[in-house]
């Protein structure tokens, strides 16, 4: 009975309903694709730094995980580590900043061994440096860019010609060799990253511990794979994690703001209503509920929409995106912001509904 | 039956309007019984307080002062939750406007009071026979907005009864219909009056109207006349 009620009540005033689901249903996604943002780049970091097949890496003492900027760590300190016993093979990265790219850096290695390391990069298409000018790009940034073996490819001003396109997930997505980069970066003779793996790979607590109780490796620091993985989750960037509640406030306090004056104007227009379900005997509760159960079918519609609309764009970031984001799909976060749309709605609802429950009946009753 | 207890009674009612600085004493000490079973019409002035008493003894409005009892229960103590109660329990009312929701069709429009009042929506065939009576038995599935004035009150009048009140109060029921619909509704009044033992309060300034009822009383000035 009431829900024929209030589906008529939407039915009524279709712009009206529609714009209020609307503004939830961008509330959902907007939460949801920003979340999905930051899970899907940190989770693909994660899975590009495990693409490296270390089991320890080193980097200079102060660079938090996102930052490839410092060019710093002496290369002589590879040998150093090649000679202890435990280790089976270092070998050193450089890595430069892409101009205008987000966060995205084209990493100098020694290609025979990071590529002994890694297991081989994968090659798609083309193969291994052969020129001066050769670069080679992971499938994802080739397709962003539009780039294949033989194309070529402007950074710093300069013209490289792609020689390879490899599978992506290992450590960067454009490789140079090592001594582009350092001229690159001004740093001959530095890298930014070092990487350990060992003989046995279950040794990795002990040796992170005996490096680092060297006093003289004392200004690096020296992490398991493990460790630098756990750094790219949310945990590890604490600002990121505020951001992304800022996101979620503004979100809720959209979807509060457009459903409090959308049920307000509804309220408005319906006083006669609210009056004869009055003098019918319709007590202060039967009122909100009609109300609150027009905010709910409001909300779920909207925040149903809202995952659809996550998932638009998602397949647009990662279609048409630059390669520095990935956006993942979040299923886990549906409920809980399906959860805070609802409730940011009802409490839109409250005021509205209060104010219907409060007006004199016989004042309603002679409203036009 | 002079035994059987008045299912309303009142006593010197009195309600003052408070608007502006000026209190206006509308109704100024009424007293009043009506019999279980009566058609009871009330006739006045515009302005002698016909409306009033109607508002009072539906619990729209509180009273001043004085007593009102309707079926056994005191509605001066009560308050704005009690006298809301009240007219899902016991009151059924009737305006001159008729008061539909306009959303809704009429066999919702009259099963809201039954869900208002707790019970199951679907009415048994007792109250068919009375939308029969009604002449509205064909209409059920239509909107107010394509219902004649004529109707749309018989459809209130459907909705003021569904839940057995013990007193139907109607305000000008037939204010807004023109000759030929009010002798329709006049007499659904009086035969729902006969047939039913339906008690009815209604108010009209018209005495043409009021010549339907079995007593008729006057107001003046927010005082029975007579
Ligand atoms: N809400 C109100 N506030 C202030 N004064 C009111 C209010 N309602 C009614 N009055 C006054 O109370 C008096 C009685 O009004 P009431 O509506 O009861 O008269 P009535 O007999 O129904 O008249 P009519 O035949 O015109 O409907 C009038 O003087 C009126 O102006
Ligand atoms: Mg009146």
């Amino acid at each position: 009975m009431l829900n024929q009620l209030v589906f008529e009540n939407l039915k009524h005033r279709p712009l009206r309903t529609l714009l209020s689901a609307a503004a939830i249903a961008i509330e959902v996604a907007m939460i949801l694709t920003l979340v999905g943002l930051s899970d899907g780049t940190l989770d693909e970091s994660k899975r590009m730094r495990r693409g490296i097949g270390a089991d320890i890496v080193v980097r200079p003492g102060s660079t938090s995980v996102m930052s490839f900027s410092g060019v710093t760590l002496p290369e002589k300190l590879v040998e150093y580590f090649q000679q202890q016993p435990d280790v089976e093979i270092a070998t050193g990265s450089a890595a430069h900043g892409i101009p205008g790219g987000l966060m995205e850096s084209a990493s100098g290695v020694d290609l025979a061994k990071f590529s002994t390391m890694s297991d081989g990069l994968r090659f798609l298409s083309g193969g291994p440096f052969q020129a001066p000018k050769d670069i080679i790009v992971d499938e994802r940034y080739a397709r962003t860019k539009q780039l294949g073996v033989g194309s070529t490819l402007k950074l710093w001003d300069k013209n490289w010609n792609v020689c390879g396109v490899v599978e992506p997930g290992k450590l960067s997505r454009v490789f140079l060799p090592l001594p582009v980069v350092q001229e690159l970066a001004s740093a001959p003779g530095k890298l930014s990253q070092i990487y350990i793996k060992l003989k046995d790979p279950s040794r990795t607590d002990a040796v992170v511990k005996a490096l680092k109780d060297n006093p003289q490796l004392g200004s690096y620091q020296v992490l398991s794979i493990d460790e630098l993985a756990s750094l790219f989750s949310i945990d590890g960037f604490p600002a990121l994690r505020q951001f992304i509640s800022v996101v979620i406030g503004l979100g809720v306090v959209v979807g509060f703001l457009v459903v409090l004056l959308s049920m307000y104007t509804a309220v408005l227009e319906r006083t006669r209503e609210i009056g004869i379900l009055k003098s019918l005997g319709a007590s202060p509760a039967y009122i909100m509920g009609i109300l609150m159960r027009e905010t709910l079918i409001l909300s779920i519609t909207g925040a149903v929409a809202g995952i659809v609309l996550s998932l638009v764009t998602q397949w647009t970031m990662n279609t048409f995106g630059g390669s520095a984001l990935v956006q993942k799909m979040v299923p886990h976060w549906w409920p809980y912001t399906t959860l805070l749309a609802i409730a940011g709605a009802l409490l839109g609802t409250l005021y509205p509904a209060m104010k219907a429950v409060r007006h004199d009946a016989l004042e309603a009753l002679s409203y036009d | 039956m002079p035994d059987t207890p008045p299912i309303i009674q009142v006593r010197d009612l009195r309600k003052v309007y408070q608007s502006g600085d000026v209190p206006v004493e509308a109704l100024r000490g009424v007293s009043l019984d009506v019999r279980r079973g009566e058609f009871l019409a009330v006739v006045g002035p515009s302005g002698s307080g016909k409306s009033t008493l109607f508002h009072v003894l539906s619990g729209l409005t509180p009273a001043t002062a004085g007593s009102v009892t309707i079926d056994g229960i005191g509605i001066a103590q009560l308050d704005e939750a009690g006298r809301t109660a009240l007219r899902k329990d016991k009151v059924g009312i009737v305006f001159q406007k008729y008061n539909l929701l306009p959303t809704l069709t009429a066999e919702e429009n009259i099963a809201i009071a039954r869900h208002i009042s707790g019970k199951d929506i679907a009415w048994g065939p007792a109250f068919q026979e009375v939308l029969k009576a009604l002449g509205i038995e064909n209409r059920l599935h239509h909107k107010p907005r394509a219902m004649s004035g004529g109707e749309q009150q018989r459809v209130a009048i459907a909705r003021a009864i569904v839940n057995n009140p013990a007193i139907l109060l109607a305000d000008e029921p037939t204010g807004n219909l023109d000759t030929q619909n009010s002798e329709i509704v006049l007499s659904l009044l009086r035969e729902l009056n006969q047939k039913t033992g339906q008690t009815i309060l209604m108010i009209t300034h018209n005495p043409e109207a009021a010549a339907y009822a079995n007593r008729t009383i006057r107001m003046r000035d927010g005082l029975i006349a007579g």
